[in-house]
This record gives C-alpha cells, structure tokens and sequence, in this order.
C-alpha cells in the first residue's frame, strides 16, 4: 500500500487512467467520486483548508507512475466539491480553494457538541482557545483554519447561541457562549 | 521627233516615277536607244535604261548632252524581244538589245495609257529599236529580265486587280505561280531586301487575318455553349418540378423517359436533383453494386474495415480513366441500405466513416480488445492504438476507433500522458466508493493489482 507521509493512499491510486479526466460519463462520474472522497479524507487528516491550484499539491502528483492531474482535471474535481458544499472558491480565478471536509454548518455542530462536552455552555472563550485550547486537543477543532472556525461561529451566532465580541485586537475575540 | 517616246515622270532628284504596283527589276547604264531605221526619232544617247515590270524607261544621265527627257517605252508596246545574235562581230560591238515596238498610226509610240492608237492589230506598224549597252552592266541578265517582265505581262494584272479589289488578300484562291515574279492577285513581290520584307508582312497579315477568322469561330461556339448550358438547365428544372409534383400513379413511361433525362444529365456531368427519393439514378445504382463488390477485397486485406478514404482512392485507381467524385462515392455508399449487399457506411463519433462488412460484429472485436488488455503487460502499462493494430490485424486509425469505441462502451479507460495516448481495462465499476481500500478477492482490480505488484510497483 503506497503512502503519501501517514496517509494510506487506495490501490487505485496508481491507476494511471485515474489521473486523466474521463469522458465517458459514467466513468467521469465514478472518477469525480473517487477524488472527492480522496482529496477530503486527506485534507481531514492532514489538516489541510486551502488547496492552490496552481501550487504544488501531493495529492494530485503520483511520482510512482509519473502522472499529474492537468489543471483542468484539478478545477473540475475541485468544482464538485464546490456544488456539494464542501469547497468554496476564495477568489474568481479559481486558484485558491477552501476544503470543507466539515460544511460550516457541521462545524458549528462540532462546536456546539464541543461546548456541551467540556460545560461550556455559558462560559466566556477567546476564539483561539477554541482552535487551539487544551480542550481542543484530540478534537477536530484543535488547529481548525480560523476563517472556518469564524464562519462557524457567525452561524451560531445568527442562530442565538453565542455572542461575538471583540477584544483590544484581532487575536483578542471571543465568543460568549449561551447554549 | 522628241515626243516618240512615252513620257516618263522623274522625281527632282531624277528619280524615275513608277506606276501603282510597277517594280524596278534591271538597270544599265551608258545606254543608247537607236532605231534601225533612224528617222523616228533622235538617238537615245548615254543614259540609264531601267527595266521595270511595266515599262523600260530611258533616263538621261547628267552628262548626257541632248536635251532629251526621260522616255518610257510600255512593254505592252513591245511585240517582239530579238535574241542576241552571238556572231564575231558582236565580240568587238557593244552589247546591243534588240525589240520590235509597236507604232501607233501617229508615228509615236504605242502607248496603251494614253489611249493613242488602238491595241496591237494586224493594221498597226513596228519598227525596230536597238538598246546600245555602252556601259559595264549585265546585259544577257538584261535581256533576261526583259523577257520575263514581257512575258508576265504585269500591266493586265494591274488593270483587272483594280476591279476585284474587293476581294482582298487572304482569300486563299491565289495561285501564284512559283516561277513568276507576281501572284494572281495582283500583288508583287519585290525583290531584295524590301522583298523580304513585303513578304513577311504579308505573311503576318494573313496570319492575322486567319486567326481573327478562328475566333469569330469560338465566339461562335461559345455562344452556342452558353446555350446548351442554359438548355440543360431548363430541363434540371422541370424535372425537379416534375418529381415533387409526381403522383404515386405515375405511369412507366413517364419515369422511364425521366430516368433517361437524368441519364443524359449526368453524363453531361449535371448531378441528378433527384436523389434520396427515387432509388436514385440509374447511374448511382449501378455504381454502388460495383462499388460492393470491388471493395471486398480490400475490405479482407484490411481486416473488415477500411477507411472510406482509402476506399475512395482505391477504387479510383482501379477505374483508372472515368473517376468519379466524392459526392459519387458517398451517394453509391449511402445507396447500400436499399441493396442487399454484405457491406456497409459506417460513421463513428469522431467522425471518421468507414466501410465494414455487414458481418462484423463490434461485440467480436471487443473481446479481442478485452483479450489483449487483460494481458498483464498491458494491465501495467495499457495499449496504444497500434498494439490494437497488430492484433487485430487493421490499421493503426481503425484501431483508434475500435478503441474509442470500447471505451464509449465501459471496457476501457483513457490515459493521456506525454508517453501518448493509452487504454487501460475499465477498472472504476468494481471500486467501491464508500469502501475505497476493499479489493475483492475475484474480479479485475484483484488481477490488476497482482499484475501491477509483480513489476514492483507498490
């Protein structure tokens, strides 16, 4: 079984045809998958948020059998996972792409589940005790990308169960809790 | 007694005039003119005698001494030209040129233009002159020429030509005579380099003329064509307004004589209107029943299937001279659905069309692709278009798109690499999404994945 660092990467990874875009649907459809599944599962476990397109990316090179996903291949993967909300494009030239592997709302239950586990239901927290507070380790919100972790916690904002307010400077925000 | 002689027009620079269409041919010099019987006239002395097709004339030389001018003697005048005696008297004499002319009842000279006398008749006299050659000329060459021009008689083209002058010069009824000096037509030709020249020029202007005549001609027959052209095209017309307007009752002879017209049409090379509706013209027909049975030998060669281009170029080759066009050949193809003949058009999606027996069947083909790719060489590194070539037994570009073909169908994948353009055995059906690290024990990705790990790829 190849490895990309500790990722258990699938046998098909060294299928060559994996790394050239389909054109018969059906085998386009199942390819898509494929890559979903794949570049999610890796970003998860690697704590990855944002992918460039046009940067390196491990993932999307297979050295073994000297195959590289083409541009076009990597937007239109990326792209799929746009439409099924677990990506969005920072930017109109599609070069920069935020992984959701938690849609902001699943991470705002992540963070409402994390608040009710530790009893912090109306406790007072800086947002970045939350990313990175002796509470989160172990937890999927220990390192979240911070404009994620914002967006989640707008959401629940909205929603009445917190309250954002801000301190002397950026690093200063917290969130106060009323669960 | 000076005005004997005809009188002889000299330019100012004592240039003899010469008549309409009168040539110079002979010269001498020193000359006397004499008659035998002397008392017609004052001795001629010293001058320069010119011969000419019309006319001997007399002019004196500036050191002649008498007042006499230029005089003509007409050789219409002359009714006898004497030879030279050669005797031993004439070796120490002066060469002398001896002619009997006609003497009008006047006592001058017979001179037809002047109109004084009438023509030579047995009533009129002659008398004798005598051309005393004083000077160095060619007197025998002289007397030569002189009976020539007598004999030619210039002076009765000359007043006939002046009537038929209409009937100008490249009417091809000259038959001018090789020998003499003038052709029937009154035209003469000079001699020297001024002849040269006269004879070219003429040459051109009949040449020109010809050619002008020779495209009145093709202006002619273009006219015609345009005709001809507009003509069939009436009758395209009314055939196609005749076939649309045709009821299904339409008796035989009435197709009959239309198929004819079509006929007719296309061998004049005017591609027949009606096409898909009829069985097509009887030409097409006929074309795509040997069309069938030509190709099936190619067909065999190239393992059941050949380009319709190769097709096209092969069997133009075979007919050798009436080729036909790629319309034909597509309409003698698309005419093979009405026939039963064992082969058929086929397009595929990349557009390619091909002409493959009515017996091949894709789903043979596809298990010989399935054959080839579940090879293990080719389950680690696929096939190119020309691995399918060689197994299949067809060329590289049929390959391709029995390839293409199969992987429309799910049997295989496509990867495109700069190592070029392979096809691996589709393995994405038996991947599991939801389980992407199960491989189950049967099936073609267990067999991949074993093929793969024994190269050594991990």
């Amino acid at each position: 079984m190849q490895k990309l660092g500790e990722f258990k990467l699938p046998h098909f990874f060294n299928y060559p045809p994996y790394f050239t875009l389909q054109p018969v649907r059906e085998a386009r459809e199942k390819q898509v998958q494929l890559w979903k599944e794949l570049i999610l599962d890796y970003c998860r476990t690697q704590k990855i948020f944002v992918i460039g397109l046009e940067e390196e990316f491990p993932l999307f090179s297979n050295s073994v059998i000297e195959r590289t996903l083409s541009h076009e291949a990597r937007e239109a993967f990326l792209s799929a996972l746009v439409s099924e909300g677990h990506a969005e494009w920072l930017d109109k030239g599609h070069r920069k792409c935020l992984i959701l592997w938690h849609r902001i709302q699943d991470w705002a239950e992540i963070i409402l589940n994390f608040v009710k586990d530790n009893g912090f239901e109306h406790s007072v927290m800086t947002v970045e005790e939350i990313r990175s507070g002796i509470e989160s380790r172990g937890t999927e919100l220990h390192g979240i990308d911070r404009m994620i972790l914002m967006r989640a916690l707008k959401l629940l904002q909205q929603k009445g169960k917190l309250a954002i307010f801000k301190g002397t400077s950026a690093d200063d925000e917290g969130v106060k809790f009323s669960v | 007694m000076a005005d004997f002689f005809s009188k002889a027009e000299v330019t100012s620079s004592g240039r003899p005039v010469l008549l309409r269409s009168e040539v110079e041919c002979h010269l001498l010099s020193s000359v006397d003119i004499e008659s035998e019987d002397n008392h017609h006239f004052y001795p001629l002395k010293s001058g320069l005698l010119i011969l000419t097709t019309h006319r001997l004339l007399w002019l004196p030389s500036s050191s002649s001494s008498s007042t006499s001018s230029a005089a003509a003697i007409p050789l219409h005048a002359i009714s006898h030209i004497f030879s030279t005696k050669k005797s031993l008297k004439s070796m120490f004499h002066s060469p002398r040129i001896r002619f009997q002319v006609l003497v009008s009842p006047d006592g001058r000279l017979f001179d037809p233009a002047s109109g004084s006398g009438s023509s030579s008749g047995s009533g009129s006299k002659s008398i004798v002159l005598t051309a005393v050659v004083r000077g160095k000329g060619d007197c025998d060459g002289f007397l030569g020429k002189l009976w020539e021009s007598w004999r030619a008689r210039a002076w009765e083209c000359n007043e006939t030509s002046g009537s038929g002058s209409g009937s100008g010069s490249g009417t091809g009824t000259s038959t001018a005579t090789s020998g003499g000096l003038y052709s029937s037509d009154g035209s003469v030709r000079m001699v020297g380099v001024a002849g040269i020249l006269r004879k070219e020029q003429e040459m051109w202007e009949s040449t020109d003329k010809s050619l002008q005549d020779a495209f009145q001609d093709l202006n002619a027959l273009m006219s015609k064509a345009k005709e001809m052209v507009m003509l069939a095209e009436k009758m395209r017309q009314k055939l196609l307004s005749g076939s649309s307007s045709q009821t299904s009752g339409a008796n035989d002879e009435d197709m009959g004589s239309k198929e004819e017209m079509q006929d007719w049409l296309l061998s004049v090379g005017i591609i027949s209107p009606v096409t898909k509706e009829s069985a097509g013209a009887l030409y097409h027909q006929q074309l795509s029943r040997q069309l069938a049975d030509f190709v099936r030998t190619p067909l065999q060669r190239a393992g059941g299937m050949i380009n319709l281009i190769d097709a096209y170029c092969l069997f133009n080759r075979a007919r050798g001279t009436e080729l036909i066009s790629p319309d034909d050949m597509l309409q003698a193809c698309s005419l093979w659905e009405k026939f039963d003949v064992p082969v058929m058009l086929r397009k595929f999606d990349s557009g390619v069309m091909v002409i493959q027996n009515k017996s091949h069947s894709d789903e043979e083909v596809f298990a010989r692709i399935k054959g080839l790719v579940t090879k293990p060489e080719a389950l680690r590194s696929g096939i190119s278009p020309s691995d399918a070539a060689i197994t299949l037994g067809i060329a590289p570009a049929m390959a391709k798109e029995h390839l293409l073909t199969a992987e429309s169908k799910g049997l295989l994948c496509r990867d495109i690499s700069p190592d070029g353009f392979r096809f691996y055995i589709n393995l994405f059906p038996e991947i599991d999404p939801r389980d992407v690290y199960l491989v189950k024990d049967y099936g073609i990705c267990n067999t991949w994945i074993k093929a793969v790990s024994t190269s050594g790829l991990k």
